[in-house]
């Protein structure tokens, strides 16, 4: 417990030192935010329509852009390797730098998520709801993103092939998010519907991500 | 290590070479045979001759998912058995998959065209053949990222195996977003839907479409087998060439 409890910290750590990147995430989810505007135009009834979609894209390619750090960076010092040999479960420990991960990296850009909602004309009520279904479903993109950054740590720019793996990956946690962030518009009547499902599918990302990324580990080494 | 490699696939390339033309030439015949049986079937009474696109579309929908079946049940070769086949057949599945899918999704838009009067419609199950091929790319542009056959193998084949399991919520959750794409009619509770004038000529297809994939599956592992076999002698020669 003490060796996942001191990973854990010092996954926190590092992530928000210098060069640890953890606010490039928000910085990069208000810039996506920010440009939509530029897109379609400043037209205030239709970015309040398209808003909670918005913000679920910007969150999820925000997510993507600092998964390649997530066990790279521990197999560039060497980390890694005693993470491998230590008698700590490989499952839980990834699931410790998983969590750690998302609280520097995801947690940020929900708390971000109701200040750059007004940006987009979304109304109180529907802020929450955002809030709560982006607090609930970037952990299984993390956790999802665990299985790809296990995949392409030991590549040389394997940023842009890990996005690739993880997007389509990820299109249950978009609908089901989507859905539940515009409940209460005439085409989603229902909140609980795909509330539920996007935890469910947050449960079972909980699950499988750090076993697979743990396999993909064990049988990366040679 | 490599001669160990080696060693079975030698005896599958014997095997291959034997099988491969009879394989290659029974799935000309029933293919052949399956298009004469298309052009025999009737016009659908609404869809007219537009319809017969059918007799290709669904066997390479079927195509399309069973390689990624087959790709799975090789990754957990790959996983557990370590069975240097595996790598090669899933190698060898992953752009034949690619072809099946992307295949259905042309015929399948073709045929929309004069139906739904647009190439693309977001419907759900459109959209989640669409997602299987963004994943057989995905897995073709893993096995073309990593060097070392045998990691790459190993690689792929937990993102297959986790492909395998989100493949169906990733069906569900789509069908569950948008739906206008008729049902499955073949395979269902409560037998069939389809009249056997269509039935006959599209299990025929079916039946060539999955012998032309086994042939096709045998020629490229085979083709992979001897691509590592010149990898292997380069690095030999390199080796020795170092002295």
């Amino acid at each position: 417990m003490t060796a996942l409890a001191s990973l854990f910290a010092r996954d926190l750590r590092v992530a928000t030192r210098i060069g640890g990147g953890a606010m490039i995430g928000v910085l990069f989810f208000l810039i996506v935010v920010s440009l939509v505007p530029f897109a379609l135009g400043p037209d205030l009834a239709l970015l309040k329509r398209v808003g909670p979609a918005l913000l679920w894209l910007g969150a999820l390619l925000a997510s993507l852009l600092t998964l390649d750090r997530l066990i790279a960076a521990d197999h560039e010092d060497g980390s890694l390797d005693l993470i491998l040999m230590s008698e700590t479960p490989l499952e839980l420990a990834l699931a410790a730098k998983a969590c750690a991960h998302w609280i520097a990296t995801g947690l940020p850009l929900v708390v971000a998520t109701p200040l750059f909602s007004l940006l987009l004309n979304i109304d109180a009520a529907a802020i929450g709801t955002v809030t709560l279904t982006l607090l609930v479903g970037t952990p299984a993109l993390t956790f999802t993103g665990l299985i790809g950054a296990a995949l392409t740590v030991a590549l040389r720019r394997g940023g842009l092939l890990l996005s690739v793996l993880i997007l389509p990956l990820a299109v249950p946690v978009l609908i089901f998010g989507v859905s539940a962030a515009n409940a209460g518009s005439p085409e989603q009547p229902s909140f609980a519907t795909p509330f539920t499902i996007l935890c469910g599918l947050t449960l079972i990302s909980l699950i499988v991500g750090p076993f697979a990324a743990a396999i993909a580990l064990r049988h990366g080494q040679d | 290590m490599p001669i160990m490699d080696l060693a079975n696939p030698s005896r599958f390339l014997s095997l291959a070479g034997r099988v491969l033309p009879w394989l290659s030439a029974a799935a000309a015949l029933v293919l052949a045979y399956g298009l004469y049986r298309v052009y025999g079937a009737p016009d659908d009474y609404q869809q007219g001759a537009t319809a017969k696109i059918m007799f290709i579309h669904v066997p390479s929908a079927w195509l399309a998912m069973a390689l990624w079946g087959a790709m799975s049940l090789a990754a957990l070769g790959t996983l557990v058995w370590r069975h240097p086949l595996a790598d090669v057949a899933a190698k060898a599945a992953a752009p034949i998959g690619a072809a099946f899918t992307l295949i259905c999704l042309i015929t399948g838009s073709l045929w929309g065209r004069p139906m739904w009067g647009t190439y693309w419609v977001w419907d759900a199950r459109l959209t989640s053949v669409l997602v299987l091929l963004l994943m057989y790319l995905g897995v073709i542009a893993l096995w073309r990222t990593i060097e070392d056959p045998s990691r790459a193998a190993r690689a792929v084949a937990v993102l297959t195996l986790v492909g395998a399991l989100n493949l169906p919520i990733i069906k569900f959750s789509v069908e569950w977003w948008n739906t206008l794409h008729q049902p499955a009619s073949v395979l269902r509770l409560g037998g069939s839907t389809i009249h056997p004038s269509l039935l006959v000529p599209l299990l025929v297809m079916a039946a060539g479409f999955f012998l032309l994939c086994a042939a096709l599956l045998l020629a490229s592992m085979r083709n992979e087998i001897f691509r590592r076999r010149i990898r292997t002698l380069q690095m030999m020669q390199a080796e020795t060439a170092r002295g």
